[in-house]
């Protein structure tokens, strides 16, 4: 195992004193050169790469205003250094929100402001040097770009937004991280993340079906490419392979199975991920999501409807209308036409939560809860779903649908402490990038705040499943889990739970 | 790029110790892989890796972890087709640990 130190969970959350640079010998792998060139960027960096690097960072704060108001507007009032699960887990000074954001900023100010380019020592104003590179990329690649921060920063400033900016202008000079940018190179490759062919696919769905047949009797379908389906389901490729996963997507093919709805995946379009966003990439985050729209348009679809997947929802929720037309927006002839062909009585797009609530609210899903009565649940809100979407018609409906679906499916249910859970839900510790094995330490320390809590309600009311609606949470911990000494089957799928109460067959 | 010394023989491993050529598999280099983990592959461990290469083979990926579980109860019995049992061969993960001695690329993605 790793050689470093697990946190410990204590009494309460405790602040830790600043250990400086302790996290500094961080590295993640780098992208190859022919990673890089797949995804538009160059392949090494190149002579006057200071240049290309400031250049792009004014683009960028000329492009999305959002990011030249975080710049400018941040009065160093300390609010949010006590907020990042990174800070709480590594005490790391530079895994404060406004020291990592500072990285970026002191460049900002030395090129793109009169006192930093007239008077850089007055003002923390600093140069881009090859050092600042790599601090940026040890940095910003200890950001899961979860958001909380900028929840409790009293001018909003999102560090997400910033750390998305680093990733960008990094990518333009070269600088790539393996994990995210091999894999966004295989969903144009293959058409997921995992690099899952079509035939792998339809094997390992066949599979599901003679299991769930196996096990209910009942012939439940896990359909691929049917045209005419009213239903696509796009879904985190990481539901067709790992554990717990798998079973929500079972939960899934359960829920449209009994309520009677003609659903399809597609090979062309099997991820729901989109790891563009990570890289702050729009680009490539639209690359990855044209995929979605050709497997609309070919198979005709009336839905579109997306898997548990936290990210992923961010991207639908908030970018597929304009970039591909699911939703109002797009303004191109394909996205008029796919606007043209989707069923205005259902969101675009529906969350796969949002499609088993109204369900359940109409009656037309039988629960048994006592099916799940061997478990004790609390569910861990997904930071990118928690603040950076929404789900159903009501203001923080996010919150409520995941946990109304669980307690229709169990008889146990409680939730963690209130600061960390709903908008204050402190990140799995993996997100944004960060899920990689050469990132392990980051993320067990990074996860310290969730355990903490999660802790709390196992000594109290003895929880033994922590429900989650995101892949990249659901391998988070069960990787990290038994670092803590929990169980690491102790994380499962909201649909998972589901799946186990779900009655098949006639209605009663 | 890292190497690894199999039979006299540099043979070229990523930085997690993967294979770069997948080619250059033979038992002798999943051995070797296992001993660098403190492994000792016995019969067990080889079912999982046969099975793992004829599934490449055919698939051009790693069987799903479900899939994986199945097909090891049906050849070693009900009682070890489980994730459980498959941690206990692999303790750093049947998907990835079993895939790098199998000389199978890494799973990648939110896995």
């Amino acid at each position: 195992m790793a050689d470093f130190e697990t946190p410990a969970l204590t009494e309460f959350q405790l602040v830790p004193h600043i250990k400086k640079g302790s996290m500094a010998h961080s590295q993640t792998f780098a992208a190859k050169p022919e990673f890089q060139e797949d995804l538009g960027f160059p392949g090494e960096l190149e002579e006057g790469w200071e240049d290309v690097a400031v250049k792009k960072l004014g683009e960028l704060t000329t492009k999305y205003r959002g990011l030249k108001v975080f710049l400018d507007s941040c009065v160093k009032c300390g609010a949010c250094t006590d907020k990042c699960h990174y800070y709480l887990g590594t005490a790391d000074p530079l895994n404060m929100p406004v020291a990592r954001q500072d990285l970026l900023r002191s460049v900002y100010r030395r090129y793109y402001t009169f006192a930093g380019k007239y008077f850089p020592w007055l003002v923390g104003a600093r140069k881009m040097t090859k050092g600042m590179l790599d601090k940026w990329y040890c940095y910003f690649h200890q950001c899961s770009q979860c958001r909380r921060c900028s929840v409790f920063c009293p001018y909003g400033i999102d560090t997400a937004e910033i750390s998305m900016a680093a990733r960008e202008i990094m990518d333009a000079v070269s600088v790539g991280q393996k994990y995210c940018n091999e894999i966004i190179g295989k969903v144009y490759k293959i058409g997921n993340n995992l690099g899952l062919p079509e035939k792998a696919l339809v094997n390992t769905l066949e599979g599901l079906e003679e299991d769930v047949k196996d096990e209910t009797g009942i012939d439940v379908r896990f359909p691929v490419d049917q045209a005419g389906a009213d239903v696509l389901l796009i879904t985190p490729s990481a539901d067709f392979f790992a554990e717990p996963h798998i079973d929500g997507l079972i939960g899934y093919g359960k829920v449209f199975h009994q309520a009677g709805i003609n659903w399809t995946l597609s090979s062309h379009a099997s991820e729901a991920g989109n790891f563009g966003m990570f890289i702050g990439s729009y680009e490539n985050m639209r690359r990855v999501a044209l995929r979605i729209r050709e497997a609309a348009l070919d198979l005709k679809v009336k839905r579109i409807v997306v898997g548990e997947c936290g990210h992923a929802w961010r991207v639908a929720y908030s970018f597929w209308n304009t970039l591909i037309g699911v939703g109002h927006g797009g303004n191109d002839p394909y996205a008029k036409a796919l606007q043209q062909q989707l069923d205005p009585n259902y969101p675009a797009p529906q969350h796969i939560i949002e499609l088993t609530y109204d369900l359940i609210q109409k009656g037309a899903l039988t629960l048994d809860k006592s099916a799940n009565d061997d478990q004790r649940v609390t569910f861990h809100d997904s930071c990118n779903v928690a603040r950076a979407s929404r789900m159903g018609t009501m203001p923080g409906g996010q919150f409520v649908l995941p946990r109304e679906v669980i307690k229709s499916s169990v008889n146990h249910y409680f939730d963690m402490a209130p600061e960390t859970i709903h908008e204050n839900t402190f990140c799995c510790g993996g997100g944004g990038g960060i899920l990689t094995d050469d990132l392990i330490e980051i993320r067990v320390k990074g996860a310290q705040p969730r355990m903490q809590a999660l802790m709390d309600v196992v000594q109290e009311y003895d929880v033994n499943y922590l429900a989650a609606i995101c892949a990249i949470c659901k391998s988070q911990f069960s990787k990290v889990l038994p670092y803590y000494k929990f169980p690491m089957d102790m994380i499962g799928s909201v649909h998972g739970l589901v799946s186990n109460a779900i009655q098949l067959g006639a209605k009663q | 790029m890292s190497a690894i010394e199999v039979g006299g023989k540099s043979i070229e491993v990523d930085e997690e110790g993967y294979l770069a050529d997948r080619g250059d598999w033979t038992e002798e280099v999943a051995t070797i892989m296992a001993k660098e983990d403190d492994c000792d592959l016995d019969s067990n461990h080889w079912e999982v890796i046969n099975f793992l290469r004829e599934y490449y083979e055919e698939y051009q990926i790693a069987p799903a972890v479900r899939v994986l579980t199945k097909a090891i109860g049906k050849k070693l019995g009900a009682d070890k087709g489980n994730s459980k049992y498959l941690y206990e061969l692999f303790p750093y993960g049947p998907a990835k640990q079993a895939c790098k001695y199998a000389g199978l690329p890494k799973p990648t993605g939110c896995v």
